[in-house]
């Protein structure tokens, strides 16, 4: 999933400072899931933003709605509803949503209310880790299903640096090396020998090297 | 033919080859080069400049490299992956070796977390295995995409750096063989304090048969302080320095002295080790000691080379 982090309310409050009503507009996708961007997270910073706005004396209307998506042109016509009711709108969907809002709506002033950070995975309560990068030409089958382009800081393919030691990363000293899980998963499987092999440089282009990158199902 | 550079003549008339390493200025002082040069001159095969080591901005390697060949001396230019992509590095490639370096050490390059600038965008097109490959097609006069290089092309005598302290130590004589493979004719070692390790891994080298085709510089560095010596132990990831070497540098009287006496004693149990063909001395901040501890370790003068 896309995994965003709310950004700090100030902000939040300073991109919005010269309009006085506002629509916030979550999203039950990735950001409900990740707690920063659903229903709930909508109230709390409407509540949040009021009290900030009254204690400055200059209150602000603030209209809530949560869509169930806001990266499908399908699920946006609510928007139609509130377009013309307010000055403004802050999302808490991911960067997706909003770059889709303002293409579609070019006249609404959309401001994001959370930084979209890395697709990752929930690995306990409150605690999501990246996992992927989105490089366009998974290599996982070859690596243990361990993805070294997103898992190792320098991304290398003929790892592990000089810096790997006791399992850990000389980059994050709380992760393992991905290049050292690689090597004992694939000695363990008896095809160590794999990794003999020197692996080619990478075409980036797949991973965005050619900018924006799009699918078109045949 | 294109003449081979000193490092490769020493080595390859098998002498055991002495090569130093020296941090470039962070300023665009060439005195400050020159200076450092200077005093290694007639002590050394050849001068080893880092690429903006740890992460830190630097004068380049490239344009200290030709400074030190003003000065004299052989140079070793160093590339890491860090800052450039294929294209600059083939870029700079052809430049240093228009410009008469002859010695590449090809590295992946630290992070920039560890550096000046942590906000910078880490390129690491390729890693330092990949890059060899880049080096000795280059040399073959084809560039990365295969397309041939009309007219001259250039010529490195290609070196890589091997950590035989990292781990997995199963896995570092494969990936030295990798390095080789992809063109690596010589490789520095990470500093070695850890005689036994270094053994253990010289001997899975050579029974993989690695030896023959590749000559290997062990890493020396003289100590200059208790506090260097720990701040290695506890700090550098990937280097081993033993329990008893902190020991002996906390009852020595005169620690630089004694600083000095461990790099000798590195050297000369190093030199014992067959494979080893040469060692690469890394005084950090102390480059001015580099000419005592070739003295002391019976190197010096250099030998004279056809």
């Amino acid at each position: 999933m896309i995994v965003a982090e709310r950004k700090p309310l100030e902000e939040i409050l300073e991109s919005i400072k010269k309009y006085n009503k506002i629509l916030i507009l979550g999203c039950r996708g990735c950001v409900t899931v990740c707690s920063v961007g659903g229903e709930k997270e909508v109230s709390k910073l409407a509540e949040e933003m009021k009290l900030a706005r009254e204690k400055e004396g200059r209150p602000i209307e603030i209209l809530e709605k949560t869509l169930i998506r806001q990266c499908e042109f399908k699920y946006l016509e609510p928007l139609e509803e509130f377009k013309d009711k307010v000055e403004a709108v802050v999302s808490l969907g991911c960067g997706v949503g909003i770059n889709l809002i303002a293409d579609l709506y070019p006249e609404v002033r959309i401001y994001p209310g959370v930084n979209t950070t890395f697709y990752g995975a929930k690995v306990e309560k409150g605690h999501w880790i990246e996992k992927c990068k989105g490089c366009g030409d998974c290599i996982i089958g070859k690596t243990a299903g361990l993805c070294p382009i997103t898992r190792c800081a320098k991304n290398l393919l003929n790892g592990p640096c000089g810096g790997s030691q006791n399992g850990r990363c000389e980059i994050r000293e709380d992760l393992p090396c991905v290049w050292h899980q690689i090597i004992e998963r694939l000695k363990e499987r008896g095809e160590l020998e794999k990794l003999a092999e020197i692996w080619e440089p990478k075409d980036w282009r797949p991973a965005g090297g050619e900018g924006v990158r799009e699918m078109i199902r045949k | 033919m294109e003449e081979k550079s000193r490092l490769q003549k020493v080595l390859e008339e098998g002498n055991f080859a002495v090569t130093a390493e020296i941090g470039p200025p962070r300023s665009a002082d060439s005195e400050a080069v020159r200076e450092k040069v200077k005093l290694l001159k007639g002590y050394v095969d050849a001068v080893n400049i880092t690429d903006c080591q740890t992460a830190i901005v630097r004068m380049s390697s490239l344009a200290s490299a030709v400074i030190v060949m003003q000065e004299g001396l052989d140079p070793v230019m160093q590339m890491t992956c860090r800052d450039r992509n294929r294209i600059g590095i083939q870029s700079d490639l052809l430049g240093a070796s228009a410009l008469g370096i002859k010695n590449l050490l090809c590295l992946t390059g630290d992070h920039p977390k560890f550096g000046d600038h942590p906000q910078a965008k880490p390129v690491f097109d390729l890693d330092s295995i990949q890059l060899l490959n880049l080096v000795k097609g280059l040399c073959e006069g084809k560039f990365l995409n295969g397309e041939k290089i009309k007219g001259k092309r250039p010529c490195f005598f290609r070196g890589a750096a091997e950590n035989p302290f990292a781990d997995p130590l199963e896995f570092r004589p494969i990936r030295l063989a990798k390095k080789i493979k992809a063109g690596a004719q010589f490789i520095q070692t990470q500093i070695v304090y850890n005689i036994e390790r270094f053994k253990k891994f010289m001997k899975i080298c050579e029974e993989q048969g690695l030896l023959d085709k590749v000559y290997i510089l062990a890493g020396v560095t003289p100590p200059k302080s208790l506090r260097m010596l720990k701040y290695m132990k506890y700090n550098v990831p990937g280097l081993d320095v033993p329990d008893e070497l902190i020991k002996r540098m906390e009852s020595a009287k005169d620690k630089k002295e004694e600083g000095i006496n461990i790099a000798v004693e590195v050297i000369e149990r190093v030199k014992e080790i067959s494979g080893v063909h040469g060692v690469h001395i890394m005084a950090i901040g102390w480059e001015s000691i580099i000419p005592e501890i070739v003295k002391k370790a019976k190197l010096y003068p250099r030998p004279e080379i056809s």
